[in-house]
């Protein structure tokens, strides 16, 4: 019997395509943000919120993922940014193939933001890197705030928890500052925001977060390429 | 249900192996899952055998080991086990830890079993 080590990662072959689209980015001042919720916690009305809010000028792009249909692209695509629907035909997460053959005709370097909407998921997307700068989990308080608990792996790889649908606070009960201890035990360094994408509520927040993080990322970028 | 991309992906690093080693036939492989990396094992175990079946890879053994969520203490340097999302260091009790394990997917080895004993004999040393 022989035994061969291989200390590889599983999904290697996402992992390269992933570390190239992250280089692409990098080199294009791209910065790429992957949101990640449950089905119907309201990425897209968050994101349809946050396009309505940003100048039309604006160098935004937005793929959007589900199973089936193209309602959200269509929904997306109002707002004038170039949006373009990924259909996965029954996978239940986004991978970086995906991302890169919809990239394929666009120009990055005509790009500062990139949205991706995942397919909406809380487990399966969370192991699949689409080579962004940063995870975005957003979770509706109509689902409990023990959700960071049940779903850890999702709430340990973001770096920001958006609790969206606050307008519903008063009609149902949700605790948001338990929730957010909740995720922080997951994630001790969690940032937390809370918009409603109904009344525009907490956005002025997400849009500076939106901002200043871009700001550091692209930082680091400089950083990056001012070291020998 | 990511679990079948994720079986489907050690079967062909397994077959990637087979194509060096043509003379051995793989019989066990083995998998590293953190308990932070959102695999469920009985869903892997399912897909993998559904799609090792009828393969040759059918009689494949698949041996998981389940990884712990471990912590490095930012103030004394500890390394821990977190359970139940402890994350106070228990030398000097500081919350300032980062996570160095528990987040795995990786394969960590193949077992190879010579199948022709005559080949190995051939390939010796003089």
């Amino acid at each position: 019997m022989n035994r061969v080590p291989l200390e590889q990662k599983v999904l290697s072959e996402n992992d390269r395509v992933a570390a190239s689209l992250r280089d692409r980015f990098r080199q294009h001042d791209v910065f790429c943000l992957n949101l990640i919720s449950s089905p119907g916690s309201g990425k897209t009305s968050l994101l349809e919120r946050t396009l309505a809010a940003l100048p039309k000028e604006a160098r935004v792009a937005v793929l959007t993922g589900d199973i089936q249909t193209e309602n959200d692209a269509v929904r997306l695509k109002r707002f004038g940014f170039p949006t373009k629907q990924i259909t996965t035909g029954g996978t239940c997460h986004l991978d970086a193939r995906m991302i890169d053959r919809h990239l394929a005709d666009w120009d990055l370097s005509q790009l500062d933001i990139l949205f991706i909407e995942n397919v909406g998921n809380l487990v399966c997307p969370s192991s699949y890197d689409l080579g962004e700068a940063a995870k975005i989990v957003v979770l509706s308080v109509t689902e409990g705030e023990d959700k960071p608990l049940k779903y850890p792996s999702i709430f340990f790889k973001a770096e920001l928890m958006i609790m969206n649908k606050t307008d519903l606070l008063p009609h149902v009960p949700f605790d948001p500052d338990l929730c957010e201890e909740n995720a922080r035990r997951i994630h001790p360094n969690m940032h937390c925001l809370r918009v409603s994408s109904l009344t525009g509520a907490g956005f002025s927040e997400w849009l500076q977060w939106l901002e200043q993080r871009r700001k550091s990322y692209l930082e680091l970028q400089l950083e990056t390429v001012v070291q020998p | 249900m990511h679990e079948m991309g994720i079986a489907n992906s050690i079967l062909e690093a397994v077959r990637t192996e087979m194509r060096r080693y043509p003379a051995s036939r793989p019989v066990k492989v083995g998998l590293k899952i953190g308990e932070m990396a959102a695999i469920d094992e009985e869903s892997l175990r399912f897909c993998f055998e559904a799609l090792a079946n009828g393969t040759n890879l059918a009689h494949l053994n698949l041996a998981i080991q389940i990884c712990q969520r471990r912590h490095r203490c930012g103030d004394c340097g500890r390394e821990f086990v977190v359970r139940d999302y402890d994350f106070e260091c228990p030398t000097c009790h500081s919350f300032s830890s980062t996570c160095i394990a528990g987040d795995e997917l990786e394969l960590s080895y193949v077992e190879l079993k010579d199948d022709e004993p005559s080949t190995v004999g051939a390939e010796s040393p003089q």
